[in-house]
């Protein structure tokens, strides 16, 4: 057709950084990169505090030493290491960790209104999978927590701060994707505003992928309707790796029929998980710590007690989470957001009442592969090769500090250190000389192709039902447990669905605020990453972390202590080796993993 | 009509092809259980590809799907059709009071402005220590009902001292948090921050009518930030006053 966007007809807005996405590493990496004289922008499909980092709400983990004096980084590096399932990569979980009060204080003089303790330092509570002592000195309360908003008290600060500095921020654009130069390096976006339709090539010294996570791949999950994965997916298509995919969190607590985040700060607080019978159960599936295991462990203990006919309500499917005995002070002043969300999405008021709750998909693990400054990278010949121009952060990178088991509170820290951590190292390689070649005009012609098919579709799926299909399929066939069979079968009807993915028909053709020509291109975004994580599911064959097969049910060091590294051109994954290369201590070696 | 039916009654208006907005009434079986809007809307938009609004987190901490729901401002996500179904029927307009881009969706350029200009941000230009500054529990809980908003406009739209100045009057939202930093103990620069809202305009354009307050869906009080502003301005300028009178 003729009506094609072609490269000559749009316009090329330049930038030394683009940073994709504004969430709480996006905008962590622009506010280091505002202050430093680059030109600088952030485009978000949202207004900034629209982004899912709002949603956070137990708090962020770190040892900054104010619940108790004696805390150290190390612990933290061992509970995280341990709850990683052994393939987090220690020289990451080790920066994570050691660099965490550092960007923690940072957010507070910043503004960062954290709730306090009587001598008024940050207040701290405890949370699953947390030690003192490497995992000898009983549990640690280490969540630095803003009530139970800490992912909104956060995400505002952050935008507050770039407002100061005077960042720019192109609001309610949406990147398509990647352009890249003959010689593989990226050079920016393909993007549109999505309130006039303008579509621009947003062009990039570095262009850093802060998109979040994917969990709309799923039917049932936590995240919000924007988590579409779509940096990850921009690097899929362009032929750039993903690491992990098969390591999705479920999150215990996620409320029954709705999925809204009930924060693991409720049995942080001394809430815990009831079946049926009124039984504490964790207390069989974890001794020791109880309901504050991994959130894997805890996750999996309660499909099995659905699964064995001790679940809660008419049809036996979900758990109660108990609270009332906390007391309506405690709830009130630690929990209000709990409480309100119970009583809008579950229609129970948890001073009187437990929360129905069920395993919710919450968490990608995976991602663009990267390293501790950013830079995604890919595999040639064995050896990890940089990708000039391109970095990610956060929910939408592996750098990998997460391993197979992300610990609740580390997200928001990982968001904090390594957009900062990008954004302190793109400026340092600018300044010293660094950068992409120019693309070509076909370079450019070709990261449009997508955009002009999808606007020339004259029949074809519709978004909405394809959607549902795909959440579908991942939802049954990939989900807390796993089965090769099973899995089988999911991977040949994705097979289809890709078939119609590529194939959308976008009948409203129009310009202005089009948000079914967005959800046409999200879905195919949650497509690739739903790919990704079902590949990588099928090639695993053990049991690590959130990665549960039934039909393997341990651990198996020997063949998979690594990284799974997933190539989307031949769509194959191979091995890529863990770092146990620390600087400032010991490697821990894997033990056996219990709670 | 049937019981079993629901009427949407909604606003519609695509710059590209209608030269005025117009209501547009759908019809669909009332669900088997109680909705929530935006879930509406959903199940709308399946229907009719073509209608346009925002949202984003559909739990009510984004603050994306702010909108005029049977003559009120509320959030689509949290809003069960059940409360506010009048026989049968819901009518759904964009949030009065800014300009319609398209269909549900505002143009929200003056409301953020609003909030720009009253420096949303801390100040404290002392050397800040290694670790945290301290804040003792009885000054953070100062902040308790202010530092929750979540940038919805559902107040400010809902006031007609913002219709009638958008562009001069703060409006609720942009007060409420005014006052978030005035009264954060870490925050130093208390006296510009009112000096900056003491023309006729910024503050003083409120008249208490208390629509904010009514509407907000996070259940909070600008209309009590305002109050407590006002009374800082009033004793800051009686101090004025008294050191003029003495010099």
């Amino acid at each position: 057709m003729s009506n094609s966007i072609l490269t000559d007809n749009i316009k090329t807005i330049e930038f030394d950084a683009l940073i994709v996405g504004g969430g709480g590493s996006g905008m962590r990496a622009s506010l280091e990169l505002a202050k430093s004289g680059l030109k600088t922008a952030v485009v978000s499909k949202v207004f900034p505090t629209r982004s899912h980092t709002v949603s956070a709400q137990g708090g962020i983990t770190c040892a900054i030493a104010s619940a108790d004096p004696d805390d150290d980084w190390r612990w933290h590096m061992y509970d995280t290491v341990k709850g990683a399932d052994f393939i987090g990569d220690q020289d990451a979980i080790e920066y994570l960790c050691s660099e965490g009060p550092k960007a923690v204080f940072e957010l507070e003089h910043m503004g960062l209104p954290f709730s306090r303790f009587e001598n008024g330092r940050i207040y701290q509570r405890p949370f699953g999978g947390q030690s003192k002592d490497f995992g000898k000195g009983g549990q640690a309360a280490r969540t630095c927590a803003a009530a139970d908003r800490t992912g909104h008290a956060l995400l505002h600060t952050l935008y507050q701060n770039n407002v100061k500095e005077g960042t720019n921020f192109l609001n309610e654009w949406f990147a398509v994707d990647i352009v890249k130069n003959s010689k593989e390096e990226v050079t920016g976006v393909i993007a549109f505003s999505i309130e006039s339709g303008e579509v621009a090539y947003l062009k990039a010294q570095a262009t850093v992928m802060a998109t979040g996570g994917a969990g709309r791949i799923y039917a049932s999950t936590t995240n919000a309707l924007i988590n579409t994965g779509d940096g990850l997916a921009m690097a899929l298509r362009a032929g750039f790796p993903a690491q992990d995919m098969e390591m999705w969190q479920f999150h215990p607590t996620g409320i029954y029929g709705a999925g809204s985040l009930v924060t693991e700060g409720c049995r942080g607080e001394g809430g815990y998980l009831i079946n049926k019978d009124g039984e504490r159960f964790m207390e069989r599936y974890a001794p020791n710590v109880k309901d504050l295991a991994g959130r894997d462990v805890v996750a999996r203990s309660m499909v099995l007690e659905i699964l064995e006919g001790r679940g809660c309500g008419e049809n036996a499917d979900h758990i109660f989470l108990k609270l009332d005995h906390l007391g309506a002070d405690v709830l009130n002043s630690k929990l209000p957001g709990i409480c309100e969300l119970s009583r809008t999405f579950a229609h129970v008021d948890p001073i009187y009442e437990p929360i129905p709750v069920v395993p919710t998909c919450h968490y990608m693990m995976g991602g663009t592969p990267t390293n501790v400054n950013g830079q995604a990278f890919r595999r040639i010949n064995g050896n990890d090769s940089i990708i000039s121009g391109l970095f990610a952060a956060g929910e939408a990178a592996c750098v990998s500090v997460h391993g197979a088991n992300r610990l609740g509170g580390n997200s928001l820290l990982d968001l904090v250190v390594f957009g900062r951590a990008t954004g302190m190292h793109i400026q340092e390689e600018l300044k010293s000389g660094g950068g992409v070649e120019s693309s070509s005009k076909g370079d450019i012609d070709a990261s449009l192709e997508r955009l002009n098919k999808l606007n020339e579709s004259t029949s074809g799926y519709e978004t909405a039902s394809v959607k549902r299909e795909l959440q579908e399929c991942m939802q049954n066939y990939f989900g807390v447990f796993r089965r090769g069979d099973f899995m089988e079968k999911g991977l040949n009807e994705l097979a289809e669905i890709r078939h119609k993915v590529d194939n959308l028909h976008l009948k409203d053709k129009s310009s202005a605020f089009n948000t079914s020509r967005v959800e046409a291109i999200e879905l195919q975004n949650l497509f690739e990453v739903a790919e990704a994580t079902a590949v990588s599911a099928f090639e695993r064959n053990e049991s690590r972390g959130a990665h549960a097969r039934d039909d393997f049910p341990d651990r198996d060091d020997d063949n998979w202590l690594c990284h799974s590294f997933y190539d989307p051109i031949n769509k194959k994954v191979s091995k890529r080796e863990v770092n146990f290369a620390p600087t400032k201590v010991d490697a821990f070696p894997p033990i056996v993993r219990t709670y | 009509m049937l019981t079993n039916q629901l009427e949407v009654s909604m606003y519609r208006y695509n710059p590209e092809q209608d030269e005025f907005p117009y209501m547009k009434k759908y019809k669909i079986e009332k669900p088997a259980r109680d909705i929530m809007v935006l879930d509406l809307l959903h199940l709308l938009k399946e229907e009719d590809e073509s209608i346009s609004y925002r949202r984003s987190c559909r739990e009510g901490v984004c603050g994306s799907d702010g909108m005029n729901i049977n003559g009120k401002n509320g959030l689509a996500c949290i809003t069960p059709i059940s409360s506010v179904m009048k026989k049968n029927k819901i009518e759904l307009r964009p949030l009065p009071g800014l300009p319609v881009i398209r269909d549900l969706v505002v143009d929200m350029t003056e409301f953020y402005a609003q909030y720009e200009k009253i420096k949303p941000f801390l100040q404290n230009n002392t050397t800040a220590p290694e670790q945290e500054r301290l804040q003792s529990p009885e000054d953070r809980d100062k902040l308790d009902g202010l530092y929750e908003c979540i940038l919805c406009a559902c107040c400010s739209t809902s006031c007609p001292s913002f219709w009638w100045n958008p562009d001069k009057f703060v409006g609720p939202a942009a007060l409420l948090q005014a006052y978030r930093f005035i009264a954060d103990s870490r925050d130093l620069e208390t006296v510009e921050r009112l000096d900056a809202l003491s023309d006729p305009f910024s503050v003083y354009r409120c008249h208490g009518i208390m629509n904010c307050v009514s509407v907000c869906p996070k259940g909070l009080n600008p209309n009590k930030a305002i109050g407590e502003i006002k009374s800082m301005l009033l004793k800051s300028k009686k101090n004025i006053i008294t050191s003029d009178g003495t010099n």
